[in-house]
């Protein structure tokens, strides 16, 4: 069961001075955190724990500190959402740039974070393995909180007039209408939002497990590391072994954790569409049978009622009222924020001017055009094959509860994994690397692409397509009229998230490695790549600030009013 | 011209395969003819497979058994000649009046020119003139129907289908519509032979049509044909059209002839625990005895009607007398309903007083309830999964038809308070939550 989910969490004007503030901040803080970091850069010991092991039995262990490093970085994703999220809707003042924030952390590649923060985390807790565990969770969050927060943020901004003048009237405190109406009001987007985070995380906690920035190499135990191991031993083997634990863990984890969670957050639905079956889980059904469980939501609820004293007994309407003009405030709020960014500048402008000339920055974006032809090369390739296939299964309902959770599935899977397999074949028959690592950029993505097509398709109705018929509307006419137009939103969504996947990939994409045989393909990813492999902070910095510079330019200018047209022209009403 | 009939169907039988195996029958020996110059009404309530039938003529759908062609030539998929109008509307939201108008001109490969010419006609014959540009979610119910009717006629087709093509509007819209078509049909200018209108408004169906075929349910059938001779335009108004109306009324709530060997097959097949179970909540139960029991009726009323009274179109208030009768509150015969003794009872008593006779009439008149109830009561535990029950239903029914069933029977035992429903845990048990 398939929800469609904007994308773009606000405003639909191209830029305003707001994100140009937040994009030097955010920039900023990030070469603060390099910039903090660098000076605590000495020679750590290598992990004193058990060196990793090739041998299968160890698996399930490894798998299992995998899937607790994602659960700890879900939690802490989660804690984001609630309190950025809700400071952000709730008060103007800061919604104004902590929206457009969080749009430009949205862009910058996630695993440029790793390569920024590893040192920084590992500085916090020397020698000792849980520094790298921090930068690999703080990683893994950086892959899903982004987008949750944009869902939350979302749906407190629409929380239906009615439900939040019937909380008025009822004097609910903030804290109540929080627990007992906004977070209900929410839950089911931002379900559907940590799912899709999982999808995107299971590639990062692969990549973040073996970690590689200049001198600091760590390998935390857990299947991405048993890759990389295997890799450099040119194991096949091992790396099937690999593939299939991962199957096996994604498997567990949407059966025990997210379809009980999407099953039971169906409730939290507020608009109810005739017609559509309300999701099922075997898991979710035990645990309410069960006592255990019953006597934990006991507990909870015991919680939600003793905090859930009466407060300040005053109507949101009279707090508006009451807060409305305050212009001193709002111009010490803007000092501040422009403040922070003369800083951020300061501190991004300087070292970038004397570390690296105008040539390397002329050269650091013709690498990124480079990469931005292949992405999209790559999306168009992708449209080509996946679309006419989805909309056929789409139509066809048999086919669609097949295929539909094959495809789910299939983006979960942190496709990572396979590049092994594919830099062995390009080796093996000398294939040019320029053109054959690229596809791999879109291995893991293209499947966003496809089930949104499926379910833009199988959400057609039914008498849209009868008219077709009865007026025996066929061949290019129909894929024109009738099918293309209707999947286009749906599509666009999927082009989206395979896009921005896609550039994300590229830093692992365009350089990959079997045992000591190193391919590498020309591009922005590889640069990054090589800067994080040398070390070279500032190079790092330019290469990330370009790479989230050109998503967002393309989110702006293309994506975003390409979506808005459809969802404007194509929508269903 | 009047030696072949337009459209000639004799026996036809249509069934869904279920999931285990068996069939659901919808549509069993449906025989029809239909000659140029006639507009031919299927009345019916939802589940008698009018719908089914439209989407057979149409092509879109096959027959089991049976024959059905067009122009004496067999149907075998959607024929150029055949155009349908859709409850709702069914336009392509990416298009505009005008290129929505035009597909169908389109899908034939005409030349440009003539695509303009024949959609501006359409266009401008349906009273759509300046919203050729104009996107269906720009217009109101009532336009987006005309664009419906305008690109069915642009394809010139013989035959018109039209599935309850008012059913989506306001009352005052729908009158306009249904007043402008007849118009143009009495005046010949649509380019159409003969309509097929699916209704379950019996006035609509009366005003409009010079031949009215009412099907039955379970599974859908021609119970009678009725041959409409006023003249046009026809006044609701008048006696004749009301008495025309009534007997439509008295047509559909007629027991079947079956009645003596003790299988009521129309309303409630078999009337043991397999029996389907609308979804009729308390509250319509109680108002419609409330209703008829009141001041002038006294406890009988007319159908039509206390359904104009109400203002509850036949789908809607069938269920309701039916359940009535069910659990024996009141009798339906011959377009009229009768509150028995129980009913008076009820729509006389204080609230919980109805909620013990209630619960009497449910347990001594609806088996499933009686049985669940009997279930609980033998348990140590008082508690029962529904699947207990649903697994059980499923032999008889689909599995659609058990859940709705099973919901129907929790919300009556839930105000009889009989037995409690937990959906968390889609249990049964006798515990009360207070």
């Amino acid at each position: 069961m398939i929800r469609r989910v904007s994308p773009f969490g606000f405003a639909r004007d191209f830029a305003s001075r707001w994100d140009a503030l937040a994009l030097i901040i955010v920039i900023g803080l990030i070469v603060f955190l390099a910039e903090a970091s660098r000076g605590l850069l000495e020679p750590l010991a290598q992990l004193a724990a058990a060196p990793l092991s090739l041998d299968p039995a160890h698996l399930p262990a490894y798998a299992a500190r995998t899937t607790l490093r994602m659960m700890a970085a879900l939690l802490l994703s989660l804690l984001f959402t609630l309190t950025y999220a809700t400071w952000a809707a709730k008060s103007e003042r800061a919604g104004k740039l902590l929206v457009p924030m969080l749009d430009i952390l949205q862009s910058v590649p996630i695993l440029g974070f790793i390569s920024i923060t590893v040192v920084f985390f590992m500085s916090l807790a020397p020698g000792r393995v849980l520094g790298a565990e921090f930068a690999a969770v703080f990683a893994i969050f950086t892959s899903q909180a982004w987008n949750m927060a944009f869902s939350f943020y979302q749906s407190l901004r629409t929380v239906p007039n009615e439900l939040r003048e019937a909380a008025d009237s009822l004097l609910l405190s903030p804290w109540m209408r929080f627990w007992q109406l906004e977070v209900p009001f929410a839950l089911p987007a931002l379900i559907w939002n940590m799912m899709m985070s999982m999808s995107g995380g299971w590639f990062f906690v692969v990549a973040a497990e073996a970690i590689a920035v200049g001198h600091t190499t760590v390998l935390l135990p857990g299947v991405g590391s048993y890759i990389a191991l295997a890799i450099e031993q040119r194991n096949l083997a091992a790396i099937a072994w690999a593939i299939a634990t991962m199957l096996i863990v994604i498997l567990i984890y949407d059966q025990l954790l997210f379809r009980p969670l999407v099953a039971w957050a169906d409730r939290f639905r507020v608009e109810q569409e005739p017609g559509a079956r309300a999701p099922r889980s075997w898991a979710l059904t035990m645990m309410r049978r069960s006592r255990v469980i019953a006597a934990a939501t006991k507990a909870f609820h015991a919680v939600v009622r003793f905090t859930s004293r009466p407060g300040r007994t005053r109507s949101s309407y009279v707090q508006h009222a009451s807060q409305a003009p305050s212009r001193s405030r709002d111009i010490f709020w803007l000092a501040l924020v422009v403040a922070a960014a003369v800083l951020a500048l300061w501190r991004l402008a300087i070292p970038l001017v004397a570390q690296t000339s105008l040539r390397e920055a002329v050269e650091v974006c013709s690498l990124a055009l480079l990469t931005m032809v292949r992405v999209f090369v790559l999306i168009a390739l992708a449209s080509l094959i996946w679309v006419p296939i989805g909309i056929w299964i789409g139509l066809r309902p048999r086919a669609t509860q097949v295929f539909q959770p094959i495809a789910q599935f299939l983006a979960a899977f942190p496709a990572n994994l396979l590049f092994p397999l594919a830099v062995y074949g390009i080796a093996t028959w000398q294939l040019n690397a320029n053109v054959w690592l690229s596809p791999l950029m879109i291995l893991g993505t293209q499947w966003y692409i496809l089930f949104n097509v499926i379910a833009g398709a199988s959400a057609m109705p039914s008498e849209l397509r009868h008219v077709a018929r009865n007026l025996h509307v066929g061949g290019w006419l129909w894929w024109r009229k009738v099918a293309l137009p209707g999947v286009l939103p749906y599509y666009l969504t999927g082009a989206i998230t395979a896009s921005g996947g896609s550039w994300n990939a590229a830093i692992v994409a365009e350089v990959a490695s079997w045992g000591d045989m190193r391919l590498r393909a020309q591009g922005l990813g590889a640069y990054i790549a090589d800067a994080t492999a040398a070390g070279d902070f500032h190079r790092i910095t330019l290469g990330i600030a370009t790479m989230s510079l050109f998503v967002v330019a393309i989110n702006r200018v293309l994506w975003r009013p390409l979506y808005f047209y459809a969802e404007r022209k194509f929508r269903l009403a | 011209m009047s030696a072949v009939p337009l459209l000639q169907i004799d026996d036809v039988r249509k069934a869904f395969p279920k999931p285990d195996g068996s069939e659901l029958l919808v549509l069993e020996g449906v025989t029809l003819q239909l000659l140029p110059g006639q507009i031919v009404g299927l009345l019916g309530r939802s589940g008698s497979g009018k719908s089914t039938l439209l989407r057979l003529i149409a092509g879109l759908s096959r027959p089991n058994a049976g024959s059905l062609s067009y122009l004496g030539q067999p149907i075998s998929g959607p024929a150029p000649g055949v155009a349908m109008v859709f409850q709702s509307f069914a336009l392509f939201p990416w298009l505009t009046v005008f290129e929505n108008v035009a597909l169908g001109l389109e899908a034939q490969g005409l030349p440009k020119a003539e695509i303009r010419s024949r959609t501006l006609a359409a266009i401008d014959l349906i009273g759509l003139d300046g919203f050729e540009s104009a996107y269906p979610r720009e217009l109101s119910g009532g336009m987006r129907q005309r664009v419906g009717f305008a690109r069915a006629l642009v394809v010139h087709p013989n035959i018109l289908l039209m599935d309850e093509p008012f059913s989506a509007l306001d009352v005052l819209t729908a009158e306009t519509l249904r007043t402008d078509f007849l118009d143009l049909w009495s005046e010949g200018r649509m380019p159409i032979k003969s309509v097929v209108l699916v209704s379950h408004n019996i006035e609509e169906a009366v005003q409009m049509c010079d031949r009215i075929l009412v099907f039955g349910s379970n599974p859908g059938r021609v119970l009678s044909e009725i041959s409409v001779t006023l003249p046009q335009p026809r006044n609701r108004a008048e006696p004749a059209f009301r008495a025309l109306v009534e007997r439509i009324y008295v047509e559909m709530t007629a027991r079947p002839r079956t009645a003596a060997t003790g299988a009521r097959g129309e309303l409630f097949p078999g009337l043991g625990i397999g029996t389907t179970l609308p979804r009729v909540s308390s509250n319509l139960l109680s108002g419609l005895m409330e209703a008829v029991a009141a001041e002038p009726l006294q406890g009988k009323a007319d159908l039509p009607e206390i359904a104009s009274r109400l203002q509850m179109e036949i789908d809607e208030l069938f269920p309701v007398a039916e359940t009535l009768q069910m659990m024996r509150f009141a009798e339906v015969e011959k377009g009229d309903i009768r509150l028995l003794d129980a009913g008076m009872a009820f729509a006389n008593a204080n609230v919980d007083e109805r909620k013990k006779i209630f619960a009497r009439q449910l347990l001594s008149y609806v088996p499933l309830a009686a049985h669940i109830r009997c279930i609980l009561d033998e348990r140590a535990s008082h508690a029962a999964p529904m699947s207990r029950f649903s697994d059980e239903l499923e032999d008889y029914m689909t599995a659609e038809a058990a859940e709705q069933t099973l919901r129907a029977v929790i919300s009556w035992a839930r105000y009889a308070e009989i037995f409690a429903y937990d959906d968390e845990s889609a249990k049964f048990s006798l515990e009360n939550p207070a």
